[in-house]
């Protein structure tokens, strides 16, 4: 205890004597881009991350617009995609690579890096008391390589052969036979390159997000003190760190495979004529290591948009989130589950029934804790003195979506239901609700919420309500529907339907959905007009704009390298002590010393 | 063209930007303090809220009822029909606790919005409600895992082993069935062995081969009220056999066998009188992508009377050529040994 103490003193001591000194000799480079402070990291992710979802956002209205009207021509699609788009028809193969990139680039670069990047860089120091992260320089690495790895996917577009195109899951001999698909090309190349990218990336930045939350926190930050979004960064990195190096090994074989020969997924195949060599590997491997980190990665997209509701929603209800350790509990459960669930993505790969049945009960053992920790948010509102603030809005979306989405997971986790909706619209609306919709509406709230301390400025907040209404209407209009396209037994990933002439009638619902996406694409553009005119224009914003008790909003607007200038501030009570019966205000910021607070202090508080 | 789209994605650009400088003077102009402007969005919002959750319940269950008709028509399996079951059980379950939730969510929005007089309630935690709902949750999903599990395993493992034996073959962009013929044996095959005119690269040494059928056209027959044991294989990539209205799917791995059972329990002539649509037919059609034409990989499936099926069967093609089990009958003369070694 007392060497820690010295090492803060010694710590603000030291960065007390050269805080000034940095900023006078930054320059372009060291300030915007190789920067090592954790908020300039964070924004530099942010933005990154925005870019690559508009991108990603724009895949998906171009395979919507094919999806709708499979027989109309848009002679604009010539201009944007090229030859891939002739007399404005889509090409079909054209039309897997869409699907894929958007579905990577979504998951990985936009929800996983975004998410993550953004908002553990931004939190974690201001939240636990640290001048920066553990190591500013890898730290920085970490954008980088996050950077390097957008822009390898993004240049995949350009290739002649085109992206990879056999679904983000990439699952071999398709991902691994250029013969079967173009895309299994250079593409595909290009695909496996900027996931080990990210990986170095996730990498880098999960292993800081945990030596900084375990070995920086400031004096009297205990483990149950630290806000709710801070226990979410933290699990969300170790499940990242235990997670994502398997997917390298399965990348791994994967590239031995294609380039030099080797058969670890691949066995029996004959194709374009010619039966190839590979023998005594199997496919299914593949699917075991891609899910041994693809089920964690849902809880990494996922988690930290809970963390972050978690405090937006007790921040603007003015009352204590219910069930603090209950919620801890609940993400820690749910992280263990997800290391043992994998297999549900596999019920009908021809996997051994038996194990079906033990991953389709540790499956549905994790609506356990989702259902405490949606109980949990919803006993939070109750009797709350609710503030609609943008951000609690999006927050409440949040819960609805987790709520829609955590359901119909029941149903895909249950084995037998499985057989006959694996693969179909049904499977796309659930996890676009749960994962796509929960976390990227997490991640608004938390730019709403977080934008003053990232800038000191507001965002327009009527602007954000257009933007939250637009968007909550729409994303129940284009997912919802698509559950009655999943019981139709439409199957995902086709680029028209012509296989069924009963699943014709299901066009208008298809028209429906298209419409829907192309008003909720134009909702974003609002947001990003917002978001970029809100910086430089945004009304400023005072100290401590919502009136929330964590430390970032004790720093000085002003950003300073070091975050506080003087002594780092001591912690002496948990974050949640909103509405507290007897305080003068309806909040006591963490720095608050119950000495000072005798006239709401409760029994047991010390 | 598209200077005049460029023009209008601009200027629509600058009506937000206008919009948002206009909103914020007002909201300067007007001289309201941030807490009166935050009252007046409170109001306006929560309203929206709720707004939103009766208009949006109400239309799911429109919609629910609207294309209630276009869904999958009753299941044509015998298994199937209790899969449907425990699909509505599940639907009920789940539906229940949607419209509670989403309910209590909206509502307390409403209710307890902001208001300066007013403090929140202080109440951090509270042992006994999260026990129960802890608790309550585990019950009924223990309650769902058991019943989904005993289908699960009727289904995947609890079945008789004397299914008529049906391989489903699958390769970039079509499908291929075989039928074991009276031995209800497969052939051997082997990926090496394909060839145009040996699509499955069975292994004609193998005398199970000998009476083994394959679909010559792009349509398999199914016989009603008989088990069928489906082997499912593929020769490039993976595939995936789904067939919506038997409740049947499995995917076709390269290297690997894998196996359905289930029995057809209504004719194609049957369900046409069911759905009233006499155009109906059953499908099988692949779902797991597999290629650029992937969409266009598929099979129409009859399922007829077991009579119309035998006469069916005897119209499609031996899948040993006539010439090669000509020359294997004559063969029948020498050393059943040296047969042995060359099927080895």
């Amino acid at each position: 205890m007392e060497v820690k103490e010295n090492m803060h003193v010694a710590d603000a001591e030291m960065h007390g004597g050269h805080d000034h000194h940095d900023d006078h000799h930054q320059t372009f480079w060291t300030k915007y881009v190789f920067s090592t402070d954790h908020k300039m990291i964070s924004k530099q992710f942010l933005i990154t991350a925005i870019i690559m979802a508009f991108l990603a956002m724009g895949m998906s209205m171009i395979f919507r617009l094919q999806l709708a009207w499979p027989n109309e021509s848009f002679p604009f699609l010539e201009h944007i995609i090229g030859k891939w788009g002739k007399n404005g028809k889509l090409d079909p193969g054209f039309y897997l690579a869409l699907v894929t990139i958007h579905g990577t680039i979504m998951v990985f670069m936009v929800l996983t890096g975004g998410l993550s990047g953004t908002f553990s860089n931004l939190l974690i120091p201001l939240q636990v008391g640290a001048r920066d992260m553990a190591s500013g320089f890898l730290n920085m690495l970490s954008y980088w390589f996050f950077f390097a790895s957008s822009v390898v996917m993004f240049s995949s577009l350009f290739i002649e052969s085109g992206p990879a195109s056999g679904g983000w899951t990439v699952y071999p001999p398709l991902s691994a036979l250029p013969q079967a698909i173009p895309g299994s090309g250079l593409g595909m190349t290009l695909w496996l390159v900027s996931m080990v990218l990210f990986i170095v990336s996730a990498l880098l930045g999960g292993i800081n997000y945990i030596a900084t939350v375990i070995n920086l926190r400031t004096k009297g930050m205990s483990m149950t003190r630290l806000p709710l979004t801070v226990w979410a960064f933290l699990i969300t990195a170790i499940l990242g760190v235990l997670s994502f190096p398997v997917l390298v090994a399965a990348a791994l074989l994967l590239v031995f495979d294609r380039s030099m020969g080797t058969s670890f997924y691949l066995s029996d195949i004959f194709i374009g004529g010619v039966p190839l060599e590979h023998t005594g590997g199997s496919p299914i491997l593949y699917q075991h290591l891609f899910w041994f980190l693809g089920h964690p990665e849902v809880y990494i997209v996922l988690l930290p948009a809970l963390g972050l509701a978690s405090e937006v929603i007790s921040t603007m209800s003015r009352k204590p989130i219910f069930g603090y350790k209950a919620m801890i509990g609940s993400m820690l459960v749910i992280a263990f589950l997800s290391f043992i669930v994998w297999g549900h993505h596999m019920f009908i790969t021809g996997m051994n029934p038996f194990l079906g049945s033990v991953f389709v009960f540790t499956t549905l053992l994790v609506a356990i804790p989702s259902a405490v920790k949606v109980f949990n948010y919803i006993a939070t509102l109750w009797k709350a003195n609710i503030v609609l603030s943008p951000a609690m809005m999006f927050a409440i979306g949040l819960v609805s979506f987790f709520i829609t989405g955590g359901l119909t997971g029941i149903i895909l986790g249950d084995s037998a239901l499985d057989i006959n909706i694996h693969d179909t619209y049904f499977v796309v609306a659930h996890f676009h609700i749960v994962m796509g919709s929960s976390a990227i509406f997490g991640m608004f709230a938390g730019v709403y919420h977080w934008f003053p301390r990232m800038y000191g400025r507001m965002m327009n907040k009527t602007m954000g309500y257009i933007h939250f209404w637009l968007t909550i209407i729409c994303v129940y209009g284009v997912f919802f529907p698509m559950h009655f396209l999943g019981l139709a037994g439409v199957p995902r990933r086709y680029y028209a339907n012509t296989a069924y002439e009963s699943w014709d009638q299901l066009i208008n619902i298809n028209q429906l959905v298209t419409v829907f996406a192309i008003i909720a694409g134009v909702a974003q553009v609002i947001f990003a007009i917002n978001f970029f005119y809100s910086m430089f224009k945004g009304r400023k914003a005072r100290q401590n704009p919502w009136n929330s008790n964590t430390l970032e909003w004790t720093a000085p607007i002003e950003h300073l390298h070091g975050n506080w200038p003087g002594a780092i501030p001591e912690v002496h009570r948990w974050p949640y002590d909103y509405s507290k019966p007897g305080a003068k205000e309806d909040f006591i910021p963490q720095t608050v010393p119950f000495s000072q607070t005798p006239e709401s202090n409760q029994p047991g508080d010390h | 063209m598209d200077f005049l789209t460029i023009l209008a994605l601009v200027l629509g650009i600058l009506v937000i930007v206008r919009l948002m400088n206009v909103s914020q003077l007002a909201a300067v102009l007007s001289g309201d303090n941030e807490e009166d402007e935050q009252d007046r969005h409170n109001h306006l919002n929560r309203i929206g809220m709720m707004f939103f959750m009766v208009v949006g319940l109400g239309l799911m269950i429109y919609m629910t009822f609207k294309y209630k008709p276009f869904m999958l028509p009753e299941a044509a399996s015998k298994h199937g029909v209790k899969i449907d079951f425990l699909l509505n059980l599940n639907f009920a379950v789940i539906g229940l606790v949607f419209f509670i939730t989403q309910i209590f969510l909206f509502w307390f929005v409403y209710k307890y919005i902001h208001d300066r007089k007013r403090r929140a309630l202080f109440y951090p935690e509270n042992h006994k409600l999260e026990f129960i709902w802890t608790i309550v949750p585990t019950i009924v999903l223990a309650a769902l895992i058991v019943t989904g599990l005993k289908e699960w395993n009727q289904i995947t493992q609890n079945h008789p082993d004397d299914g008529m034996k049906v391989q489903v073959y699958g390769y970039q962009f079509n499908w291929i069935a075989r039928y074991a013929g009276p031995d209800n044996k497969l052939g051997r095959s082997n990926f090496k062995l394909i060839s145009d005119t040996n699509p499955l690269g069975v292994d004609y040494s193998d005398p199970a081969s000998a009476d083994d059928i394959m679909t010559k056209g792009n349509e398999m027959l199914l016989p009603k009220g008989v088990p069928i044991q489906f082997q499912f294989n593929s020769r490039d990539v993976i595939h995936s056999a789904y067939f919506p209205h038997f409740r049947t799917q499995m995917n076709c791995v390269p290297g690997m066998n894998t196996a359905f059972y289930m029995e057809p329990t209504i004719t194609t002539d049957e369900m046409r009188k069911i759905t009233n649509n006499d155009k109906f037919d059953y499908i099988l059609v692949c779902n797991k992508v597999c290629g650029v034409a992937h969409y266009s990989m598929k099979m129409k499936v009859s399922v007829v009377e077991p009579a119309a099926f035998t006469a069916w069967l005897g119209g499609e093609k031996k899948v040993v050529p006539a010439d090669f089990a000509a020359a294997a009958s004559d063969k029948k003369e020498t050393p059943p040994a040296v047969q042995q070694t060359s099927a080895l």
